[in-house]
């Protein structure tokens, strides 16, 4: 019989503010233990929760970008559990009026191959609700340590429906909700910081049938490949226990990375009684207009719409797309290039992916910090298709550029680069390479056209590698003619 | 709800994270099956339609903006725990 | 002079403490030498720093005397319930659970307080967490009733209400969730008053049931309690539920007031039900001294009152069943010695730390939101307390405050009630309705039991309206002597 797997993604995102969510203190990475606490973050007696409406703002663009609704009005509930991670034990979060309703999220699967565009479908979303983080807990070997920095910070749950059927999906799923919360400027989704992190629920049944097998919650995928890996070898687990005829438990489970196994965490007992009930401390949230069109003209162009303009706008193929759209703010830089000459934009994508992030990766500084701006890039680009320079030399020059910040033609200028030399020079020495090398001439009049090649490296040794290669290609060819 | 309500007390105890000695159990059983059978009065009333009370004067969006206005020290922070090291609260080992 | 200090009212010590003629170290002194002397029979402070009290007294008196005084109640000693957070104070809410924790921060009405100069006076005695009707479910100490010792003070400020009747303190703050201000004023026969929900800011004070809890002033004379209101009313952007509404100049609004003929209404509920009669009868006084000055007196209905206590202990018990969960044995708490594991940390730290009374209503307030119960109990309750707050609003209609008892009868003995909670619970049918509904409510004394304890008046208002409640009650105490009648320790 043949089995398929049905995924549902819950993924929290961290909404990227100062101060927490209810509370007026810091929020952020790295600090000493407790440096962020006051007390509310503490849940002293008398702290009451106000909200940060920065959260908001974030939440209801992530919904608007993942083409949710966003309901008139919104309001808070308390989750009640203790656990010594949740200073009140009741976590602030949305039990049935969450901000944003439904949605999807376009994912794009893997191609072929690296160089070819996989297929595009969209994973449909449950809701997005707000809630506020839990501190951090460390063991050791007698007992544990509560940090409560985390505690209290700005957390958005995206809920998809059971609507994936592979690792592969979730994966992408997580990448284009990374990419689109990072192009809106919601979140950082930095998964080693704990910025994003997701649990999977995991079922499988025969394939035809209708209804959903029994589901394992899988926790502690805590990257992004963590996700894909955890789920495929659950789904082979799950998938081998019903071949054996074995049954699945409703239970949780987590994700081991360094073994690469799941294991069971708990069984599911008694659904828990959250006993959710409205805070009594915190009004409601009422969206209008205005509100919903001011934050949707904050959404920048998604990574997915990008990527199709610049097949159509630019004709760039898929190798530089899927590196270029990725990054929206080496999106952006690309684009600035390009508008100033957009049939030059493959030429100019060329250079921002190879050369540009090559020497930005090497000197190890942001995109932002680099001295060639999007207007010297295609300056190089320029020199080059004018046939002023070779396309090696042009390398050379790039990374002249990217020390001293100078154009294309200042770099030839100062460093000599231009040839000292005239077409007729050329041809005298095409002439030479012709009479020294009767072989390849043979050859190329046998026809075989590669014999050129060795002709033509002849010539570019004596030109010191400052012939133009298609004045070469011309000439030579013409006196072979 | 025309019965007397069967409280599990057991049930609600552990919700509630308090050990109850069995006098006690018993006692809250009885106490909170009379105060429950007195609140069965509320089925009197025909509340169909009625809008629930959250809070008795509710305005939307209380909120603040995104500053940093409160800091305490870790040492504040820890200075009423009953345990602590490090600047964080001790606790018995979690195992999950 | 300082000897009789304790027994003025802060109206009067204001102008003394104005005119020089004595200064906040005196006033302060004679509280403590007064505190010293009746307080191991009161019970009314859980804790008082003498050298902290003196230190803000003396800082008054050189504002003063550098012309710097910050008004009124500059230089007053006013005495803080404990459950309001101090920094650097002891707050305990009277339980063994907070035994230990000093607060790292201000309430927003400490820090109002501090800044109108007042001296904040000792740690007041309550039931633990404020839950309870007769400080009797302190885990602190016995608090008496100031008029007869074997009576209880009433509660859950019971501490508050006989510290003031007592001259333990000029005025001081209490908090009220469902009667916790107003009763025990009337069981002391001092003046409390529970504001308009939202009129005082929560931010600092120990939940008990935050959509019900308020904090309000108690003091021996209406003048004195809209002094300390004026001092702590206002929006406060640390607590969402806090309203934006002006805040009138309360003590000028008594003079404005005066000779002002009230629509009054009489819900015949409060007067239908099964009050002692003997402790109706200065009620009834009152409701003729109202005829007498010209008042339209009229009766009107408040039809679901006889729900109020049932509604009322869902809302409440439920809030409270998750504001407690915070008193867990980890991060400030009590901590139990013996425990096997993380979660067993919590149940016996919980066990140990919360009083019986406490556990009750955490148990109630867990059930009704259990599985399968929401909507039978907290979502029908918050449906019914709809139709409370209704009645109010449409009897506001046709008058300007209400009139009613504070309590069914006056205060009772020690021990009386303790064995039957529902008994208890129902003792606050009177003052609950107004926490329900949200709406302001004084309490005044208006006379006294054949046996010599006294007896409140109810007046509740329109919301936000505290101005007018405090004029109709000024009107009554102008015209009778209960102000300066104290009792004999």
């Amino acid at each position: 019989m043949e089995y398929e797997a049905v995924i549902g993604l819950e993924v929290h995102v961290q909404v990227k503010a100062d101060s927490k969510i209810f509370a007026r203190c810091g929020a952020g990475f790295g600090h000493g233990p407790n440096e962020l606490a006051d007390p509310v973050v503490l849940g002293l007696p008398g702290a009451l929760p106000v909200m940060n409406k920065k959260a908001l703002d974030g939440i209801i663009k992530a919904g608007l970008a993942l083409g949710c609704t966003i309901p008139d009005v919104s309001k808070w509930d308390r989750k009640n559990y203790f656990y010594p991670d949740s200073p009140n034990n009741y976590q602030i979060t949305q039990y049935d009026q969450p901000i944003c309703d439904g949605g999807e999220v376009e994912i794009e699967l893997p191609g072929a191959s690296r160089n070819i565009m996989g297929e595009h479908r969209k994973v449909k979303l449950t809701r997005i609700h707000l809630e506020n983080d839990v501190g951090k807990l460390t063991h050791f070997s007698s007992d544990s340590l509560v940090d409560y920095n985390r505690a209290g910070t700005s957390l958005m749950e995206i809920v998809s429906e059971p609507d994936m059927h592979s690792g592969e999906e979730a994966f992408a799923f997580l990448t284009s909700i990374r990419q689109i919360m990072v192009y809106c400027g919601i979140s950082d989704c930095d998964m080693e910081k704990g910025q994003m992190r997701a649990d999977a629920n995991i079922s499988v049944r025969p394939k035809g049938q209708k209804a959903l097998g029994e589901r394992i919650e899988l926790k502690n995928l805590n990257s992004i490949t963590g996700v894909k890996n955890g789920i495929e070898y659950e789904i082979r687990r799950q998938t081998s226990e019903l071949k054996k005829g074995r049954t699945i438990t409703q239970a949780t489970w987590r994700w081991d990375a360094e073994l690469g196994v799941t294991e069971e965490m708990r069984k599911k007992e008694n659904a828990h009684d959250y006993r959710y009930f409205p805070d009594p401390d915190l009004m409601p949230v009422r969206v209008d207009d205005e509100w919903r069109n001011r934050l949707r003209a904050e959404i920048p162009e998604l990574p997915y719409e990008k990527q199709r303009r610049y097949f159509e706008e630019f004709d760039l193929p898929y190798t530089i797309t899927s590196v270029i759209v990725p990054d929206r703010e080496l999106a952006e830089y690309f684009e600035e290039a390009a508008n100033l000459a957009p049939k030059k934009a493959q030429a100019i994508g060329n250079l921002v992916v190879n050369d540009l992030l090559r020497e930005v990766s090497e000197v190890g500084i942001a995109l932002s910090e680099s001295k060639i701006r999007p207007p010297h890039i295609l300056s190089l680009v320029e020199v080059v298709e004018k046939g002023t320079i070779t396309k090696n030399i042009a390398k050379e020059v790039f990374v002249e550029m990217f020390k001293s910040g100078e154009t294309a033609e200042e770099v030839i200028e100062r460093k000599g680069l231009k040839p000292d030399f005239d077409d007729s020079q050329v041809k005298t020495w095409c002439e030479e390479a012709i009479a020294e090398n009767p072989k390849p001439v043979e050859s190329f009049k046998a026809g075989n056209d590669k014999a050129l090649n060795s002709l033509k490296g002849q010539v570019m040794k004596k030109s010191r590698g400052k012939a133009n290669p298609q004045l070469v290609d011309g000439i030579i060819r013409d006196l072979l003619a | 709800m025309s019965d007397k309500p069967k409280i599990d007390i057991d049930y609600i105890s552990n919700l509630a994270r308090v050990a109850l000695s069995e006098e006690e159990k018993a006692a809250y059983s009885k106490d909170l099956s009379s105060i429950l059978g007195y609140v069965e009065k509320l089925n009197e009333l025909d509340t169909d339609g009625i809008e629930p009370m959250a809070h008795p004067y509710p305005v939307y969006n209380v909120w603040r903006e995104d500053k940093v206005e409160s800091k305490m020290s870790p040492e504040k922070a820890m200075e009423n725990a009953p345990a602590s090291r490090q600047n964080m609260v001790i606790v018995p080992k979690v195992v999950e | 002079m300082s000897d009789t200090l304790y027994y003025k009212s802060a109206s009067e010590l204001a102008a003394l403490l104005e005119k020089k003629e004595i200064s906040a170290v005196e006033l302060i002194q004679s509280i403590i030498n007064r505190t010293k002397a009746v307080d191991e029979r009161v019970g009314a402070f859980n804790s008082f720093d003498e050298v902290d009290a003196i230190a803000q007294a003396g800082a008054s008196d050189a504002r003063r005397s550098d012309g710097q005084s910050l008004g009124p109640l500059d230089g007053i000693p006013i005495g803080i319930k404990d459950v309001l957070a101090v920094t650097g104070q002891p707050l305990t809410c009277s339980s063994k659970m907070l035994e230990k924790f000093v607060s790292p921060y201000d309430a927003t009405c400490i820090e109002k307080l501090k800044a109108s100069g007042a001296v904040l006076w000792g740690r007041l005695n309550m039931d633990e967490f404020a839950m309870g009707s007769s400080t009797e479910n302190s885990a602190t100490k016995v608090c008496s009733n100031p008029w007869n010792l074997d009576h209880v003070p009433g509660g859950s400020s019971g501490g508050s209400a006989a510290a003031v009747a007592a001259g333990e303190a000029i005025v001081s703050l209490g908090s009220d969730t469902g009667g916790s201000i107003r009763q025990p004023a009337s069981h002391c026969g001092v003046v409390g008053l529970k504001p308009t929900y939202g009129r005082v800011s929560r931010y600092g004070l120990a939940a008990f049931a935050s959509s019900l809890d308020q904090v309000g002033p108690m003091g021996r004379s209406v003048t004195d309690v809209a002094m300390v209101l004026q001092a702590i009313s206002g929006h406060d952007d640390r607590d969402s539920t806090s309203f934006k509404s002006e805040v009138a100049d309360y003590v000028k609004a008594l003079s404005d007031n005066a000779g002002k003929k009230w629509t009054l209404g009489l819900p015949k509920e409060y007067f239908d039900t099964a009050s002692d009669a003997a402790s109706m009868e200065p009620v009834l006084k009152a409701i003729e001294f109202y005829k007498s000055i010209g008042c339209e007196v009229k009766e009107v209905s408040l039809p679901h009152t006889e729900y109020a206590v049932a509604t009322y202990y869902i809302v409440a018990t439920a809030e409270a069943s998750s504001n407690l969960a915070r008193y867990d044995g980890v991060r400030y708490t009590h901590r139990a010695e013996n425990y096997d594991d993380h979660i067993d940390l919590y149940f016996q730290s919980r066990a140990e730390g919360f009083g019986s009374e406490v556990k009750r209503r955490i148990m109630l307030g867990t059930y009704v939101l259990s599985s399968g119960y929401y909507d039978a109990y907290y979502l029908k309750a918050q449906k019914v307390r709809t139709l409370i707050r209704n009645d109010f609003m449409k009897a506001y209609e046709e008058v300007d405050a209400l009139i009613a008892p504070t309590s069914p009868q006056p205060a009772f003995k020690k021990g009386e009630k303790t064995s039957d909670p529902l008994s208890m619970y129902l003792s606050d049918i009177y003052t609950i309705s107004a926490n329900l509904a949200g709406i302001p409510a004084m309490s005044i004394p208006c006379g006294f039991s054949a046996d010599g304890l006294p007896i409140g008046l109810q007046i509740l208002g329109k919301p936000f309206m505290e101005e007018e409640l405090l004029s109709v009650g000024h009107a009554f105490e102008q015209a009778h002597d209960f102000t300066n009648q104290h009792p004999k320790l």
